[in-house]
């Protein structure tokens, strides 16, 4: 009978094996897809059960894991969750949603590999795994003046350190609270999720960089910049500024805002058309330049670029193919010219810092849980837009709008501030949205900004972006220069 | 004139001695891992029941020592091992119960495992040689049947989540299964050597199978019946096919006829396909099996999904003792034991304690072919596959290689019934493996016979 007893320890060894291969398919092979299903409570449970880094704001955390009592263990705590909402976005049941939250994720949750050698020796020393910390480079009084200027408007602004790129302030309104999201009770967050994905408003969109609208006027610092980089001009070269300009091959004509010619003369300089914002004379320098040099000068202060800060930045346009009525019109920030408050505002910076437009970033640095630095932003250059002395003439014609132009109300007693204002059209019959460029000091600025309020305008006039939105800029540059 | 050469065997039972301190010492710091993971401090009661289940081992140990001094060596440290890594898991998931040492499910485990063991010993010092079993062949298949279909008759039998394996006794849940497992290797051992002439020599010759004759298809007919009976009535798969497997396995051991598995795995296929066209009971495992992420076999139960799931959290290399959530699991301390392991030790875990079981199945086996009695051979065969045959029962369920069952995983699930019948199995291995391991008698010393006076008319 012993053959077949050893036939038998095959059938076992048959057995065995098989279940060698059933566990290494499901704890090896399929493992990861397992883990990835959305009813895997593990999964969700191992993510809420660990303490994830904090949100940091200057030396304030505004969001931050509480230990609590439930099967979580932490809670997701927002601080000044209106104020911060689009720069933290919300963690929730659903997973991490805009903002940081999202963005740097692997590094909040601690499964990013730049923490690969801290988590091995957690690995043996036992220590249950921590996320990093994210400390950004806003400046909390910036952000704040943002918000006051910009409540109960629909909008958007941002503020840029022009020499190193490092985003001050970034506030999107109407904004929400990403508490309403964190709760540890599903049916909760269900319902408010769907409230806030229901509202027209959109309250989650983040306007400073994900939402595109027409420039308008503040685009002719883009159309200038072009038109002195070519060398032809300067900002005293005189420009025709009549009350409407005849485009070609069309019937159509280009208007100025309020009916009337620029100037008393039939032809101003170039720095006076930035003054008043007189469309004829840049659409007509548009046409004179064309729309290569008008493209490339966009693309080289950013347009077209997928930015993330880390948060994707949905890349500003100008049309590829342009005919000449259509590059008349682009040149003043109309037609199918598309940007992010973002991009306005790397526009000015990149005016204010000599022509370099530095990369814009929102993280200054990453601590690990035990305030070791695990990551610090260098300022990096993207791009080299205008020269050094382009940058300057148009410095200095951007300080004109200030001083003698429709930025009147962005004046700061004592300092010298360089803007531009802007009423963009968008749609018949609808009211334009009113936008605000400007960066201070001008002789050595440190801050830029853009803000635009949507339908902010006022119909017909060019004073909507002065009126409206110059006064929030001025409040943002105030509240960095200590004024 | 041949010398022959006559040197003692190694006994091995310091070999033993050493294992089982060295298995109680894994246990011991398998314990310490889940206190440290979930309270970060060792509870004082440590040293007493570590103690405790050190001072049980080495009992049986001496017992061995003292009755069964060749048995193998290796037996009882395995099942040491993983007895009480089986403790320490089902203390785990109390504690993720929120129940302390006290009131858990573990200190009742440690108490039927004295018990286990103590009734193991007494198997062990009472029955001085196997053999004496066969003299209750028809006796054990009458117990063992017997106790297969007990849970079938109203009042005792009881219905626990769907399968009908367990009989009440006043407060004593019992699962007979686990015993008529004992019972039924030790009738099937008997029968079988008594007719395994019949059953192997007559015949045809049919494509090159030997088929038996009609007549002789009888047991295996009423094994299949049985063993379907089971199925159908108490729903359970698992001992069904562990029975049947086993009837099948002891009988090819015994023939040596490889048309006896032809014969019975056909039977047992059209049975269980029969049973799946019939039984909505049945329809229900094998969706769960084949589909068990589909939106159906999830409202039917999640408990597979969770278990699989579990197990994937807890990849190559666990989570940790005492840092998993094997909770989230149903009968995360008996059934699905496994996943629960899979996930805290992870796959490397899982293999090692995978191989712990090969080992003893392996041990068993070898002891079957060292043994000279045809009785102890197939007996050891039987038993050593009957506990191959559950694991992968056991294993194959939560892991779909097969539809689940409601088996327990022999040493490592909570539940006494299991507990006893496996101690008491490996005892019966123990003591044929002893016998089959013992030196012959000398062979020029004078034998019993030679001594003996003639006898012509035996006194009373």
């Amino acid at each position: 009978m012993n053959a077949p007893v050893r036939r038998l320890s095959l059938v076992v060894a048959v057995l065995f094996a098989s279940l060698l291969v059933s566990t290494t398919l499901i704890q090896y092979v399929f493992a990861a897809d397992l883990n990835a299903r959305p009813d895997n409570r593990r999964t969700l449970l191992s993510t809420f059960g660990r303490e994830r880094g904090e949100i940091l704001v200057g030396q304030t955390p505004v969001a931050k894991s509480v230990p609590v009592k439930d099967e979580y263990k932490f809670q997701r705590v927002y601080d000044e969750p209106k104020l911060y909402a689009h720069v933290t976005g919300s963690y929730s049941f659903f997973g991490a949603s805009g903002g940081l939250e999202q963005a740097e994720n692997s590094l909040l949750s601690g499964a990013s590999d730049k923490l690969f050698y801290r988590r091995v020796s957690d690995l043996f020393t036992g220590r249950r795994a921590q996320g990093a910390n994210i400390e950004t480079t806003l400046d909390p009084k910036v952000q704040a003046a943002a918000a006051d200027g910009l409540k109960g408007i629909k909008g958007a602004a941002v503020a840029l350190d022009p020499s190193t790129g490092a985003i001050l302030a970034m506030v999107s309104n109407p904004t929400y609270d990403p508490n309403d999201l964190a709760s540890h009770d599903l049916r909760v967050v269900d319902r408010n999720s769907k409230a806030l994905n229901a509202d027209p408003d959109k309250p989650t969109l983040n306007r400073t960089i994900n939402e595109l609208y027409p420039p308008g006027s503040i685009f002719k610092v883009v159309t200038a910049a072009a038109a002195l980089s070519t060398g032809q001009y300067t900002e005293n070269s005189m420009l025709p500024g009549p009350r409407v300009l005849d485009l070609p091959d069309t019937t159509a004509d280009l208007p100025n805002h309020d009916g009337r010619a620029c100037g008393s003369t039939p032809t101003i300089t170039m720095t006076q058309a930035l003054a008043v914002s007189c469309n004829t004379a840049f659409a007509y320098l548009g046409m004179q330049i064309g729309a290569d040099a008008l493209q490339s000068q966009a693309a080289k202060f950013g347009f077209g670029d997928a930015l993330a800060v880390p948060m994707r930045v949905t890349p500003s346009r100008v049309p590829a193919q342009l005919d000449k009525p259509q590059l008349a019109q682009s040149s003043i920030g109309q037609y199918d010219v598309q940007v992010t408050p973002l991009q306005m505002a790397m526009v000015a910076s990149g005016v204010a810092n000599k022509g370099v437009v530095m990369k814009p970033y929102l993280v200054q640095s990453v601590i690990g849980s035990d305030l070791s630095v695990i990551e610090s932003a260098e300022p990096q250059e993207l791009s080299q837009a205008v020269t050094p002395e382009v940058a300057a003439q148009l410095n200095r014609m951007m300080v004109s709008v200030v001083q003698d132009g429709t930025g009147k109300r962005a004046q700061i007693p004592g300092v010298e501030v360089a803007g531009k204002t802007s009423t963009a059209q968008h749609g018949q019959g609808r009211k334009a949205h009113a936008w605000f460029i400007s960066f201070a000091p001008a002789n050595d600025p440190k801050i830029a900004v853009a803000v635009i309020a949507e339908d902010g305008g006022i119909a017909g006039s060019e004073a909507g972006g002065g009126i409206v939105a110059a006064p929030i800029a001025k409040q943002m540059m105030e509240a960095r220069l200590n004024r | 004139m041949s010398i022959v050469s006559s040197h003692a065997p190694r006994r091995g039972r310091n070999v033993e001695l050493a294992l089982v301190v060295g298995a109680v010492a894994i246990v011991l710091l398998a314990y310490l891992n889940v206190e440290l993971a979930t309270s970060g401090t060792i509870p004082p009661g440590t040293l007493t029941l570590v103690g405790g289940y050190l001072a049980l081992a080495i009992g049986f140990h001496l017992v061995l020592r003292w009755r069964a001094s060749y048995a193998d060596p290796l037996m009882l440290p395995i099942i040491t091992l993983l007895n009480g890594l089986g403790l320490v898991m089902i203390h785990r998931i109390d504690l993720a119960n929120g129940k302390s040492i006290a009131d858990g499910v573990a200190l009742r485990q440690l108490m039927w495992t004295a018990v286990a063991m103590v009734i193991a010993a007494i198997v062990l010092v009472v029955l001085r040689d196997h053999r004496v079993l066969r003299r209750y062949t028809y006796l054990a298949g009458a117990v063992g049947f017997g106790l297969l279909l007990l849970p079938l008759f109203p009042v005792i039998g009881t219905s626990i989540y769907g399968s009908r394996i367990w009989i009440q006794l006043g407060p004593f849940s019992f699962q007979p299964g686990e015993v008529a497992k004992i019972a039924l290797a030790i009738f099937f051992a008997g029968y079988l050597v008594q007719t395994r002439d019949a059953l192997s020599v007559a015949g045809r010759k049919v494509l090159g199978l030997t088929l038996p004759r009609g007549r002789d298809l009888g047991p295996i007919l009423v094994a299949w019946l049985a063993s379907l009976a089971v199925l159908v009535f108490e729903r359970d798969l698992g001992s069904s096919l562990l029975f049947f497997g086993l009837f099948v396995a002891m009988l090819y051991v015994a023939t040596e006829r490889v048309s006896w598995i032809v014969i019975g795995l056909t039977l047992f296929c059209a049975g269980a396909y029969v049973a799946y066209l019939a039984f909505g009971h049945v329809q229900t495992r094998v969706l769960l099996w084949l589909d068990t992420f589909s939106p159906e076999a999830l409202k039917a139960s999640d408990q597979l999904a969770k278990g699989l799931m579990g197990m994937a959290s807890g990849g190559m290399f666990g989570t940790g003792l005492g840092r998993g959530r094997p909770d989230l699991t149903y009968f995360a301390e008996s059934d699905f034991i496994i996943p629960s392991f899979g996930e805290e030790i992870g796959l490397i875990g899982l293999f090692a304690v995978l191989m712990l079981y090969v080992l003893l199945v392996q041990r068993g086996l070898r002891t079957s072919l060292g043994t000279r009695d045809g009785f102890g051979k197939l007996l050891a065969a039987g038993l050593s596959f009957s506990l191959a045959l559950q694991c992968f029962v056991v294993v194959g369920g939560v892991t779909r290689v097969i539809p689940l069952t409601g088996l327990t995983m022999p040493f490592l699930s909570s539940g006494g019934s299991s507990l006893l019948a496996n101690w008491t199995l490996v005892a019966i291995l123990l003591r044929i493996s002893d016998h089959a391991r013992r030196p012959l008698p000398e062979a020029d010393a004078p034998s019993p016979v030679a001594e003996a006076r003639t006898e012509v008319v035996r006194m009373p």
